[in-house]
């Protein structure tokens, strides 16, 4: 293992993780709900449907972002280096792990890990701990 | 106003993505490139959410209402179970392989890249098998686990 300093980005991490840490409290504090991205994705498919209105807003937020801070400066590019069917299979595991595991990055990682329940706790370590294996095969074993 | 707030938490979600550069998913594989040459920063992401993000959970969990006079609906499973953490590794498999989780890759779709719109296609089909297999577990009469939802 070597750290990758020309990679590493301390400053804009950090700020932008205490923008999310904001959200999440907002959101909590006004809405009383959990910022948790799969949950609120995953529970708007439920039937019958109920809360529908704030999950909507709330995902909508997320998919106006790139747009707002393109007001203010030029957008980073993210690179998507994933090959389409690479991408589906990803999504899809992606969509059926966050539900059995009820929750992901956000649900477990930020809220649960704020509110250090253990479920999360476990979860977050679980899903990192996957990450890494995943990518240390995809990069330093497999093809 | 409630849709709005949530609106507002999205959106700055939204933008602590683009800022922390976690809705790159090049940046995300990075860190979880732990064998090769690390890029530590996502660690500090989170670190930054939960310093901000710990006060307010404590607040809203003492409070009998929200500030808008709603319930405040935390978690309330307890229990570490086989489903929790066979979820959480699939999900962690999914995201080492495209370096995306369900925030990013909405932001990403906000910005008009088209594999993000595939991964979410992708992953709302996921959500659904989740959703069918419950609905089917319910009517069998075996939806006893059925009540984890939401983290």
């Amino acid at each position: 293992m070597a750290i990758d300093l020309a990679s590493f980005t301390p400053w804009s991490a950090a700020i932008g993780g205490a923008l999310i840490g904001l959200a999440a409290a907002a959101l909590v504090l006004l809405n009383g709900r959990v910022a948790g991205v799969s949950g609120i994705v995953g529970g708007m498919l439920k039937r019958p449907s109920a809360d529908l209105g704030w999950r909507i807003a709330f995902v909508l937020g997320l998919i106006a972002a790139p747009a707002t801070y393109a007001l203010f400066a030029a957008i980073p590019a993210a690179s998507i280096d994933a090959g389409y069917p690479l991408l589906v299979l990803a999504g899809l595991a992606v969509g059926v792990g966050t539900r059995f595991g009820a929750g992901c990055t956000s649900g477990h990682g930020v809220c649960g890990m704020s509110r250090l329940s253990p479920r999360s706790i476990v979860a977050t370590m679980a899903f990192m701990l996957a990450g890494f294996a995943t990518v240390f095969v995809t990069r330093h074993v497999a093809f | 106003m409630y849709a709005f707030a949530a609106f507002a938490s999205g959106l700055v979600f939204g933008v602590g993505l683009i800022v922390s550069g976690m809705f790159n998913p090049a940046k995300v594989l990075g860190f979880l490139d732990l064998f090769g040459t690390w890029d530590p920063s996502l660690a500090l992401v989170m670190a930054g959410a939960i310093a901000v993000g710990a006060p307010a959970f404590a607040v809203a969990a003492r409070r009998p209402a929200s500030f808008l006079q709603t319930p405040v609906l935390l978690p309330m499973a307890r229990s570490v179970d086989r489903r929790l953490v066979l979820g959480s590794l699939l999900f962690g498999v999914g995201w080492g392989l495209a370096g995306f989780c369900p925030g990013p890759a909405l932001v990403a779709l906000g910005a008009g890249y088209a594999k993000a719109a595939v991964f979410t296609v992708s992953m709302v089909a996921g959500m659904l098998v989740f959703e069918l297999v419950e609905r089917a577990g319910t009517r069998a009469g075996g939806g006893a686990e059925s009540a984890a939802g939401s983290p």
